[in-house]
């Protein structure tokens, strides 16, 4: 008698191609569920690459800022109202060794309007600020239009406007004149926005010497900025505050503007967390509708699973027909939403004029993760195509 | 299974007092207590009215199923000793199939449906192929390899089918009411095919329930109820064993 025939394995490549008869004869049903996974990844891919686009533009401009800024500032002293620096902080802060610029504003007890007209209470939030002539050299800040003061017009009632500050006033161009401490004063200029000094953009800003012979400023700071060496930053912020204000350096205020915008930026993503579940909801029901084609097709194709058991098929070999026919799905739903994503997050960046990036790990998880999904939902459907009976499989179909 | 028997003298088949039921309150008992030998070269219908139990009994003698008492033996292998794995190779090398609706998968071409057939027993992909266009060569469809399915007459879809069922040589050809779907004409090819196939050496068994089909095969088996109703030669005059 012949001996009892050897089982075999299917070849990985005929695999492949089973897992591929659902996909090819049922195009429009196969496309459809991996689109859902498609919309899944995309949203991912789409919040985490505008969200890094984002960040490294923001990092980019940083680094042209320059995140060696630290501002002092009066805190609030044990009363609870603002204890004012000493006149001597500007100079102190200058001595300590690695701070290479200093500059500073002013407090004044001016107000600034559109004109003589408006009641005084209504003061929109802007502020009177003395300006130190070397302000927007120390910030690389830079006038929108017009012209910083100059030794001429420190002098002169004269004014440089912050960007809201002039868009509250109803300033459009320089050469136009705001009612300032009860007099004219010319605009000269219109600052652009400046990260790291937004206080700047609702502030009108004079000269020194104007602003102390008529607008009644003490001569003492509203806000120190210094420069430092870049690696020595936490160091002068550890001497700072002592230095401003020896007497009381509890009363000091010193930040690192940069770190605050880095904060912002990071509070920012919490928002992306709440997206990427709502992207994840979106993948599950990815998955469902895989799980769904499926269940489906093993109904459909009963004859198949039947006719395939009677060629000699092995129930394992049929479920990993039908597992790989989900995986199968799954990744092309994973590198369509990958270029779906990428494709948003390019256009956005480019819209937006940023560098566009894409988290290397996420652009790798991608397929990863869509494969994982339509696997968990191609199992449930595998297992009962190999567990029907062969006969009921012929019979029914 | 001890000792070897020369081949020739080996049954394909051997049914010793094979009984079939299916779970249930009352069980439900399709074959009683069936008798059978199928010889290497025989050609012989299986004929019954539906309900008789004659597709229960091809699922057995495929080993698509297994009895419920009683001992099967297929070239001497009892297929009580196998397991599901073993079935299935079994299936894979020594058994072809042909059925009703032919179960021609629609998404492939002739010859690849042919190829099938021999997909699970780990033939290469190219002697597959080479295997399949020799086939379908046999049953006179060589000008129909790269049509589809939907392309092909009734009657050309069964041939089709037969050739997947003879691609891997199998020891046994189990046809299903292999001319239910049939018009007359096809039907008459078809039977043809098997008559010619048989001549050339294989085992055929067909199913049906076409009392006029069943008359001109050599050798009749009537089931009736689960039983074996008789059990009919015709002498053959290419003398066909026994």
């Amino acid at each position: 008698m012949t001996p009892a025939p050897r089982r075999t394995r299917l070849r990985p490549t005929d695999l492949l191609r089973l897992g591929m008869i659902g996909p090819r004869t049922r195009r429009m049903r196969s496309a459809l569920s991996a689109l859902g996974i498609s919309l899944g990844i995309a949203a991912v891919i789409a919040v985490t690459g505008i969200s890094s686009s984002n960040q490294a533009h923001l990092l980019e401009r940083l680094d042209r800022l320059g995140s060696n800024l630290i501002t002092v500032a009066p805190g609030n002293g044990a009363d609870q109202k603002p204890a004012p620096l000493p006149p001597t902080a500007e100079k102190m802060l200058a001595d300590i060794a690695p701070v290479q610029q200093v500059t500073a504003t002013g407090a004044t007890k001016a107000q600034v309007y559109r004109n003589d007209l408006v009641p005084t209470q209504q003061t929109g939030s802007l502020t009177v600020l003395a300006a130190r002539p070397n302000l927007l050299d120390v910030l690389h800040a830079t006038v929108r239009s017009g012209r910083w003061l100059d030794t001429a017009s420190e002098n002169l009632p004269v004014t440089v406007l912050g960007d809201r500050a002039a868009q509250r006033l109803g300033v459009t161009a320089p050469g136009e004149r705001v009612w300032l401490g009860g007099q004219w004063f010319v605009v000269s200029g219109i600052l652009a926005p400046n990260e790291l000094a937004p206080e700047l953009g609702t502030a009108a800003l004079v000269g020194w010497p104007e602003a102390t012979a008529h607008l009644g400023a003490d001569g003492t700071a509203a806000t120190v900025y210094l420069r430092s060496h870049p690696e020595r930053v936490p160091d002068v912020q550890a001497v700072a505050a002592a230095t401003a204000n020896p007497a009381g350096p509890s009363t000091v205020a010193v930040s690192r503007p940069s770190d605050l915008y880095t904060a912002r930026s990071e509070a920012k993503n919490a928002l992306t967390g709440l997206v990427l579940a709502l992207a994840a909801v979106a993948l599950l029901v990815g998955g469902v509708g895989i799980a769904n084609t499926m269940v489906v097709s093993v109904m459909e194709r009963r004859g198949e699973i039947g006719l395939r058991r009677a060629l000699g098929a092995r129930g394992g070999q049929i479920a990993a027909q039908f597992l790989l026919e989900a995986v199968l799905m799954g990744l092309t739903g994973g590198i369509g939403g990958l270029a779906l994503g990428a494709l948003t997050v390019y256009g956005y960046a480019l819209a937006q004029g940023w560098p566009a990036t894409i988290p290397l790990a996420t652009t790798a998880a991608a397929p990863l993760v869509s494969v994982l999904v339509a696997a968990a939902a191609g199992i449930y459907p595998a297992l009962r195509a190999a567990k029907a009976s062969p006969t009921d499989a012929l019979r029914s179909a | 299974m001890t000792h070897h028997q020369p081949k020739g003298t080996t049954p394909v088949l051997q049914l010793t007092g094979v009984t079939k039921e299916y779970t249930g309150s009352p069980p439900l008992r399709i074959l009683h207590g069936i008798d059978l030998t199928v010889d290497h070269g025989e050609l012989l219908a299986v004929v019954g009215p539906s309900g008789s139990g004659k597709s229960t009994l091809l699922a057995l003698l495929g080993s698509l199923d297994r009895p419920t008492t009683g001992r099967l033996c297929f070239e001497g292998h009892d297929l009580a000793a196998l397991t599901d794995p073993q079935l299935a190779a079994l299936r894979a090398h020594r058994i072809g199939f042909v059925f009703q609706q032919f179960f021609l998968l629609p998404g492939l071409t002739t010859v690849e449906n042919v190829a099938t057939g021999l997909l699970y027993s780990g033939a290469p992909a190219t002697l597959r192929r080479t295997a399949a266009v020799e086939a379908l060569h046999e049953v006179g469809l060589g000008h129909r390899l790269h049509h589809h399915p939907d392309q092909l007459s009734g009657g050309e879809m069964q041939r089709v089918a037969i050739a997947r069922a003879l691609v891997g040589n199998p020891a046994l050809l189990l046809a299903d009411e292999p001319t239910g779907a049939l018009d007359s004409a096809s039907g008459a090819t078809v039977v043809d095919l098997l008559r010619t196939l048989n001549a050339k050496g294989t085992t055929i068994v067909v199913i049906t329930h076409d009392r006029d089909l069943a008359a001109s095969f050599p050798r009749r088996i009537g089931i009736h109820d689960g039983r074996i109703d008789f059990d009919e030669r015709t002498p053959h005059p290419a003398g066909a064993p026994r």
